[in-house]
């Protein structure tokens, strides 16, 4: 897997080394485990819901996966969402996750670039996250592909 | 929100040289193309040197080279070398009333979102946004 990374290193993304493609089955072991490194939690159960609501899910649902040499590098997860709170649809990512041994070699640029054409196929021009204020390595990641703060502010409360 | 003037000093001069990756400026080149004194900008450029984001290069063509990463410093590494963000309500006060405790959550909101938006911000986004807003 090390000489797949470094191809993708040297290619680039856009390099044939790496493939972006919807989610399997099969992806769902090694998705858990990139999951379970960046959040502490292995959640199978959580990940075989989101490949049942979001692998084949139709043209407004997508779980896609970065793959290289039968390797799972990466995995990411959105969809369309209309008129939440008065807003246009727009696409959300809500889920986004690397192999650390294949960041900066652009893999989640190339799954953002597969998410966003598909948001776009739906007629939808805006794409968003939601992303913990202290989790700056994916914030950054964000940042560094152009996005900036959304015109709403997340709110919650302790109902516990 | 207002960022103080060697804060903004040295946020365009780290971005000068994050521009010009192993390129060696000198202070005058920097000040002029900030339209300040070279004097003023050399305190900002050593507390940068301090901070170990630039290297000084001692002669008579000396100057100041970044040897940051540009993918890893961000503003909120630069900010926080002049700012105290996170500190509206100051060290050692202790809200009495109901309405200070309340305004002080407020404020401390504020300065997370600000240190948030510093801290995911890295030189190199900045000079794709830079670049984006020089295009038009």
């Amino acid at each position: 897997m090390r000489q797949e990374i470094a191809a993708i290193r040297r290619r680039g993304a856009a390099g044939r080394a790496l493939r972006v493609r919807a989610a399997a089955s099969a992806d769902l072991p090694q998705v858990i485990k990139i999951d379970q490194r960046a959040t502490g939690l292995a959640k199978p159960e959580y990940w075989a819901g989101i490949l049942r609501r979001y692998g084949r899910g139709g043209v407004r649902r997508r779980f896609l996966v970065a793959e290289a040499g039968g390797d799972i590098l990466g995995y990411i997860v959105g969809e369309v969402r209309d008129w939440e709170f008065g807003s246009p649809p727009c696409g959300w990512v809500f889920g986004l996750g690397v192999r650390p041994q294949a960041r900066e070699a652009g893999v989640a640029t190339a799954m953002l670039k597969a998410i966003t054409a598909a948001f776009r196929r739906q007629g939808v021009a805006t794409v968003r996250t939601l992303i913990a204020r202290d989790n700056r390595l994916v914030l950054s990641f964000f940042r560094s592909q152009g996005m900036m703060a959304a015109p709403v502010i997340p709110l919650e409360k302790d109902i516990g | 929100m207002r960022l103080q003037k060697n804060t903004l000093l040295a946020l365009y001069s780290v971005l000068e040289f994050a521009a010009r990756p192993g390129r060696q400026l000198s202070v005058t080149e920097i000040a002029a193309a900030l339209h300040v004194s070279p004097h003023h900008l050399a305190k900002v450029l050593r507390m940068l040197g301090r901070a170990g984001l630039v290297d000084s290069v001692r002669g008579a063509r000396g100057g100041y080279r970044f040897v940051g990463n540009a993918k890893r410093v961000t503003l909120m590494d630069v900010v926080a070398l002049f700012e105290d963000i996170g500190s509206a309500v100051p060290r050692g006060r202790r809200a009495r009333r109901g309405a200070e405790q309340a305004l002080d959550g407020v404020l401390a909101e504020i300065d997370q979102t600000a240190r948030a938006t510093f801290g995911s911000v890295t030189l190199d986004t900045m000079l794709k946004l830079i670049a984006r807003h020089e295009r038009g």
